[in-house]
């Protein structure tokens, strides 16, 4: 195994288990005190209702393109041919 | 900005353009008189025939087309490809119904279904697109290595994928039942056909661009009477932002009306006929042969005294219709009791999270909405239908941007769903409640004459109350144009849509069963020689097959068809999700580990479902065998146990096990590519 693509392995696996507790501690952590959180208002919604019906999706989108985007310069700094 | 669109996004855009001409024809028409069947045919022939001749266009021969289009589709119109691969008729129809009846608690199902993209784009599409292969079970096969594994996966793919497609072929059969009045065997197989011409000649390649084209129509369809609907209600068109105001205001309906002194009144009745049925239940077969000897005497009484004939006539027809056995009779008035008991409940607020009356109830609908959630995400991660639109990206990274599209697409209608069921609420609450009976608006009496929406006056005031008042989740979607007053056309829209919405995921799901057969069983396993030629005459044969096996299916209307897609979502969650995921994170995972995980995790989601679910299984012979669930969690969230026993038993076998020296650089390979071609 070269050391690159070791390299390249190890940071590819921090980048995916962070996003990956970000998206479990706001789909499940989160959502048990969606009652809690109805108590607050945005945007005219209870915060819990807007979370579940709009929050959550816009940044589920959002943790797939910075995704994308550190992976995109991830293959370009080792070299990762896209075939 | 013309001129940097591809040749593609531009026949694209003049596609929609026509469609869009094409609605507003029709609109002119209709005001010249045009009848509303007329509408629903041309709707059903301009789509069907659109599909037809981008499936013809597409038409091929050759395997990696046939399978997976070549690998030529760029990223943004995989993305809505899968979008509407994804949304099914019952994201399409149903959803919107589902939160119009659940309230908070349907948002589950808003969160699962998007949420699950987010898994497939962290852990599997860049990984399955740089294995390069075809379908779900050749990565497992290749993975793990050996026969059974493929076997197994094959299984699992078929299990989840055939009960969706009856599911989706049944929706095609309501729809056009419904908008051009064909009879409902008549229309499945009109859908049939609709599904037939988009994959039949050209498999993925025919599927993936009819269902770009599907997507722009179903999204406009979906859009179209929410807007107008929003904008007749607040002024502002964009539902999405402005239902917040509306939610505010049902909540303010909800407090002025839910228990109203004739509310409370109506809510007692339901609850007293509950108990009369129970105890009719209770003293049954005694109770039945009483009641038809009760109905016998007046009959003859009738006949003695001078009653009217037709009267006579009704009361013997009630005889008749009466359950002719306990059996029968049982099941018959728990289904009434069930739907009186529904009635007699205080009905839930609809911005309320988890309700409940204690905190342990409060707590069920937490541990349900979460396993939910977690069920659905995991299940979308593990349709094969959908992991296979991964295959078809020219490059890993144009997969991952896929994914990224893909979220975008069906965010579009997934973010538009709730406002549906907040401006239906908003309306039922604000004209029908309170209103009598006879001045309630038109559609609501168009609806109830196909049984979709029922009326009761319970306490016999001429008024409506909201208890008296049931509607089908599907009704939500299919009446808003009416709701909104606008004309047929939309209506016809909105049937076009559901119709794009059904047909697409039909076509992924058929060619998903037929690909699993005719590659993976077929050529990977009984003859690995097979020609080209013969693999894509078996593939077309078997998809005709499997296409005909379950419109007959459909057609025979099976009640439980909508339950057995949400256990659908366990099965294939608990069946891949673990064994795909510790097969791409995990050197150690080995193949008894994967075998005996995906046995175990499918094996107890159905172990599950039948146990909660059911008390008999008639034609086996076997009864009472009904338990109490664990930990509170329904039947539909029977993944939650699957999946996580199914990541357990891998983990321990495998580590049992000896490891799988193959497996280090199969993993090299797909984690990282150049190492891959380095080798080469």
């Amino acid at each position: 195994m070269r050391p690159s693509s070791d390299a390249y392995w190890r940071q590819t696996k921090r980048l995916t288990l962070a996003l990956l507790l970000l998206w479990i501690a706001l789909t499940f952590v989160m959502n048990w005190f969606a009652r809690e959180l109805n108590d607050l208002t945005f945007l005219d919604f209870p915060l819990g209702f807007y979370m579940d019906a709009q929050g959550l999706l816009l940044i589920y989108l959002a943790i797939i393109w910075y995704y994308n985007r550190r992976m995109r310069k991830l293959d370009a700094k080792y070299g990762i041919e896209d075939k | 900005m013309f001129g940097s669109l591809t040749k593609l996004q531009r026949y694209y855009l003049y596609y929609t353009a026509s469609f869009l001409l094409f609605i507003g024809a029709l609109a002119v028409l209709e005001q010249h008189g045009m009848p509303p069947r007329w509408i629903g045919y041309a709707f059903l022939f301009f789509t069907i025939s659109m599909y037809a001749v981008i499936g013809i266009m597409s038409r091929t021969s050759d395997v990696s087309e046939y399978y997976v289009a070549g690998r030529s589709v760029p990223a943004f119109f995989n993305g809505m490809a899968t979008g509407a691969d994804w949304m099914s008729a019952a994201s399409f129809i149903g959803l919107a119904g589902t939160l119009y009846l659940s309230g908070h608690q349907g948002l589950a199902y808003v969160i699962g279904w998007t949420g699950g993209f987010v898994l497939v784009a962290l852990l599997l599409a860049p990984y399955l697109r740089r294995f390069g292969e075809y379908t779900i079970p050749d990565f497992l096969g290749a993975r793990y290595g050996g026969n059974a594994i493929r076997l197994v996966a094959v299984a699992a793919a078929i299990l989840a994928s055939f009960v969706y497609v009856v599911a989706q072929i049944y929706g095609v059969g309501v729809i056009t039942s419904r908008f051009v009045s064909l009879q409902f065997e008549i229309g499945v197989f009109v859908g049939l056909a609709g599904i037939l011409v988009c994959s039949f000649l050209g498999g993925m390649r025919a599927v993936t661009w009819t269902q770009v084209a599907q997507y722009v129509i179903l999204i406009i369809a979906y859009i179209t009477p929410v807007a107008i609907l929003s904008y007749n209600v607040t002024g502002n068109p964009v539902p999405q932002l402005v239902y917040g105001k509306v939610l505010q205001e049902v909540g303010r309906l909800e407090e002025r009306l839910f228990d109203t002194p004739a509310e409370i009144e109506v809510r007692k009745l339901y609850r007293e006929r509950a108990d009369l049925y129970a105890q009719k239940i209770m003293q049954l077969p005694h109770s039945l042969s009483h009641e038809r000897e009760q109905l016998s005497q007046r009959i003859n009484e009738m006949k003695n005294s001078d009653t009217q004939m037709k009267d006579i006539v009704a009361l013997e027809k009630q005889r008749r219709d009466m359950p002719h056995d306990p059996e029968q009779a049982k099941a018959r008035w728990e289904s009434a009791m069930f739907s009186a008991v529904d009635r007699s409940k205080p009905p839930i607020h609809h911005a309320e999270a988890f309700p409940g009356d204690d905190a342990e109830q409060q707590l069920i609908q937490r541990i349900n909405f979460l396993a939910l959630i977690f069920c659905l995400t995991v299940g979308t991660a593990a349709l094969p239908h959908v992991l296979t639109r991964y295959y078809t990206t020219p490059t890993v990274s144009q997969a991952r941007d896929s994914v990224f599209w893909s979220l975008l697409f069906i965010l579009l209608l997934y973010i538009t769903a709730p406002a549906y069921a907040v401006f239906a609420k908003y309306e039922v609450l604000s004209h029908l409640v309170e209103i009598p009976i006879a001045k309630l608006p038109g559609w609501v009496a168009a609806w109830a004459k196909v049984g979709l929406v029922s009326i009761e006056d319970i306490n016999g005031d001429g008024i409506l109350q909201i208890a008296e008042l049931s509607m089908n989740p599907d009704v939500i979607v299919l009446a808003t144009p009416e709701i909104a007053g606008m004309p047929y056309v939309v209506s016809g829209l909105v049937a076009a849509g559901g119709l794009a919405a059904a047909l697409s995921t039909a076509d992924g799901l058929l060619l998903t069963i037929t690909t699993a057969l005719s590659h993976d069983v077929y050529y990977r396993i009984v003859r690995p020689d097979a020609s080209t030629q013969l693999r894509l005459v078996i593939s077309k044969s078997l998809l005709l097959v499997v296409a005909v096996l379950a419109a007959t299916v459909a057609a025979q209307k099976p009640g439980t068809i909508l339950s057995m897609v949400a256990w659908a979502f366990s099965i294939a969650g608990s069946a891949f999700f673990p064994a795909l995921v510790l097969g791409i994170f995990w050197n150690r995972a080995t193949r008894a580990g994967a075998l005996s995980g995906m046995l175990v995790g499918s094996l107890l989601s159905i172990y599950y479902i039948l146990r909660v679910e059911f008390d008999s299984i008639p034609w086996l012979g076997i009864s009472g065998f009904n338990m109490v669930p664990w930990f509170h969690v329904h039947s539909t969230s029977a993944g939650l146990f699957g999946v996580l026993a199914g990541f357990l038993t891998i983990v321990v076998v495998s580590l049992f096990t000896k490891p799988d020296p193959q497996a280090t650089s199969f993993l090299q390979g797909i984690r990282c590519s150049s190492d891959r071609e380095g080798r080469a």
